[in-house]
């Protein structure tokens, strides 16, 4: 399968004036023409800063990539230029923002805004052709082209996710960052939109990086899935190797016991004690180790590798099959 | 069935919008009564300032004729005459010439800086921003008059040298609100969603971030336009805007100024002009502004 976004041990800090936020810390992650892969993890684990960075669109002045190395097929994207970027936005790589509600402009209707990727993409295209686009794709996203005249407050929330994905998939990019596309809709309309989205991947044969807290949602939607934990990976693998739980990342288990199970008898979910290590300073060894429940001394004083524990499976911890057989 | 025909009423809207959000505006301008009103009322001043040299003999403007001094207003002078004779009717429509589009021009300078300077501070930020808005607060920190008075003295009497003086004197303010205004889209997702499809800045600032902040620039804009006519007048009232004997309202009133206890018309009938102009001017700032939002119900 030919590799379509490779990112290699990045590290990217927030600097703020009072102190440094390191939101990435050696985070490398691969993803393959086609493929859909989930990313999950607690809020301020880094995703949307993953996403943020392969655009190269960290907020200026603040964001800041120490080291690593993002590459778009042959595109060295931490070296590219700021033509070439813009070039690659909305083209090659696009992205779904959060909250439908405000990743439309107010004043713009909803068909000047779709097609407004394609007069910055495609400027030879003649308007009627640019129409004729701009009505397919919002009947592929199930909305009337007739409604295309309208304004962004016209829509509700479902709708608007809708148009945002449009403009998303207009000029057919070849990779899609969803930053958790459903948040902000309510839960039946979160699976007709995840379902479109999936329809959709297929059709132009792109990939996806959907980035979402739900663990039902990868387990539903997605090819494979990374886990991640204070700005790294903690572990990733196809969908079955990493539900069918024969062997996981300590952190991921403990993500599986926060589901709700209909089968067990328990009276209560079991979450993760404590929280997230404060990224402003980070702890020597494991990332996790303060709530690992595997916890042991070496953990605090090394940070373990990602150790293949079967083919295309990846954990990073010291008590993993493969890493302890190491030491 | 249903769905047919609600499918092809809004194709009919469709087709509707199509001929433009123009037309939009124009219908949301409409129902505003005192935006109407105001919008009325200065077209007449203007159009009966402007088509003056057709229909009133600029002469009667200077011609002084002091047997005729201080009459009261009556059928041969409309508004009565001054202290020289001078018919003030015909003063007044030539002085609106000067007084409603000298403030249009000022504010058009001071709109295109503002914008350009308030817009490139609250879009960039750091050191632009600071560099921008410090000169600013420095032609701030001068009352707008006074500061209009030292550039005058220091340029000399004129009309284009007043103009100068008036725009730097309304630049501050303009930018300031562009870039309070930008400042607050800047952080606005569709921004970001913007950039991530490929915008330039330029694009985003002109295709993205303009029209959402045109709203407060009209008001600004308006009122600055109200307060241009206004300083104009009192540069004129002053004596350092436009020489005498040329017409301007706010000079007809400053030449009147010893007069004005016995004959008040001489100050009533010029400060009414002033007032009516500036507050047509607000009314149609206010309706312009609720109009170019397509999200006030129609």
């Amino acid at each position: 399968m030919e590799k379509l976004l490779e990112i290699k041990d990045l590290y990217v800090n927030y600097n703020t004036d009072e102190s440094v936020v390191h939101a990435l810390n050696g985070f490398s992650l691969d993803i393959y023409k086609g493929e859909t892969l989930g990313l999950v993890g607690e809020t301020g684990a880094g995703k949307t800063t993953m996403c943020l960075s392969v655009l190269r669109l960290l907020p200026e002045q603040v964001g800041e990539i120490v080291s690593g190395e993002i590459k778009y097929r042959d595109l060295d994207i931490l070296k590219a230029s700021n033509d070439q970027m813009r070039e690659l936005r909305g083209a090659e790589v696009s992205m779904i923002f959060q909250d439908p509600m405000t990743s439309l402009n107010p004043i713009m209707t909803v068909g000047d805004q779709i097609k407004e990727v394609l007069d910055l993409h495609y400027p030879k295209m003649d308007e009627r052709e640019k129409g004729k686009r701009v009505d397919d794709i919002l009947s592929l996203v199930g909305i009337m082209p007739e409604r295309k005249d309208q304004y962004p407050h016209q829509f509700s929330g479902g709708m608007k996710q809708r148009v945002v994905i449009a403009m998303a998939l207009v000029s057919e990019p070849k990779l899609m960052l969803a930053d958790e596309p459903t948040t902000a809709l309510d839960v039946t309309i979160q699976a007709q939109i995840l379902a479109l989205m999936k329809e959709l991947k297929v059709k132009f044969d792109s990939a996806m990086v959907l980035v979402t807290h739900d663990l039902g949602i990868v387990a539903k939607f997605c090819d494979s899935v990374a886990v991640t934990y204070a700005g790294a990976i903690e572990e990733s693998g196809t969908i079955e190797q990493v539900f069918t739980r024969k062997e996981n990342h300590p952190y991921t288990t403990g993500l599986f016991h926060c589901i709700p199970d209909l089968t067990s008898k328990a009276p209560r979910l079991t979450p993760i004690p404590g929280y997230m290590p404060d990224p402003r300073s980070l702890p020597k060894g494991c990332k996790f180790a303060d709530r690992c429940t595997k916890c042991k001394d070496k953990c605090r004083e090394m940070e373990p590798h990602m150790h293949e524990v079967e083919p295309g499976h990846f954990i990073k911890c010291w008590f993993s099959s493969e890493g302890s057989e190491e030491k | 069935m249903n769905a047919e025909t609600n499918a092809a009423s809004l194709r009919k809207e469709g087709k509707k919008r199509k001929k433009g959000q123009i037309h939009m505006i124009v219908l949301r301008f409409r129902k505003n009564k005192l935006a109407m009103i105001g919008l009325f009322v200065l077209v007449i001043l203007m159009v009966t300032c402007l088509s003056a040299p057709l229909w009133l003999n600029y002469r009667l403007v200077t011609r002084q004729k002091i047997v005729d001094a201080y009459q009261a207003p009556s059928s041969a002078h409309l508004f009565g005459t001054d202290q020289f004779g001078r018919d003030l009717f015909a003063r007044i429509i030539y002085g609106g010439q000067i007084s409603l589009f000298a403030g249009l021009i000022t504010v058009f300078i001071a709109f295109l800086l503002g914008v350009a300077l308030g817009g490139a501070a609250g879009y960039f930020g750091g050191t632009v921003d600071n560099v921008i808005m410090r000169f600013c607060d420095i032609l701030m920190s001068v009352p707008g008059v006074l500061l209009s008075m030292c550039i005058v003295a220091a340029l000399g009497q004129g009309l284009v040298k007043m103009l100068i003086a008036l725009s730097v004197a309304q630049i501050p303010r303009q930018a300031r609100t562009v870039r309070a205004a930008v400042m607050t889209l800047r952080g606005q997702e569709f921004v970001e969603a913007a950039r991530s499809c490929g915008s330039s800045n330029t694009r985003i600032l002109l295709r993205h971030m303009l029209p959402n902040v045109l709203g407060p620039i009209i008001i600004g804009v308006m009122q600055g336009l109200g307060g241009t006519i206004l300083s104009i007048a009192s540069l004129g009232f002053l004596g350092i805007g436009i020489a005498p004997p040329t017409p301007e309202w706010g000079t007809i009133i400053s030449e009147n100024q010893n007069s004005l206890m016995y004959y008040p018309y001489l100050g009533i009938i010029p400060g009414l002009f002033i007032v009516v102009a500036v507050l047509s001017l607000n009314f149609i700032g206010d309706g312009l502004r609720d109009a170019l939002d397509p999200k006030q119900k129609n």
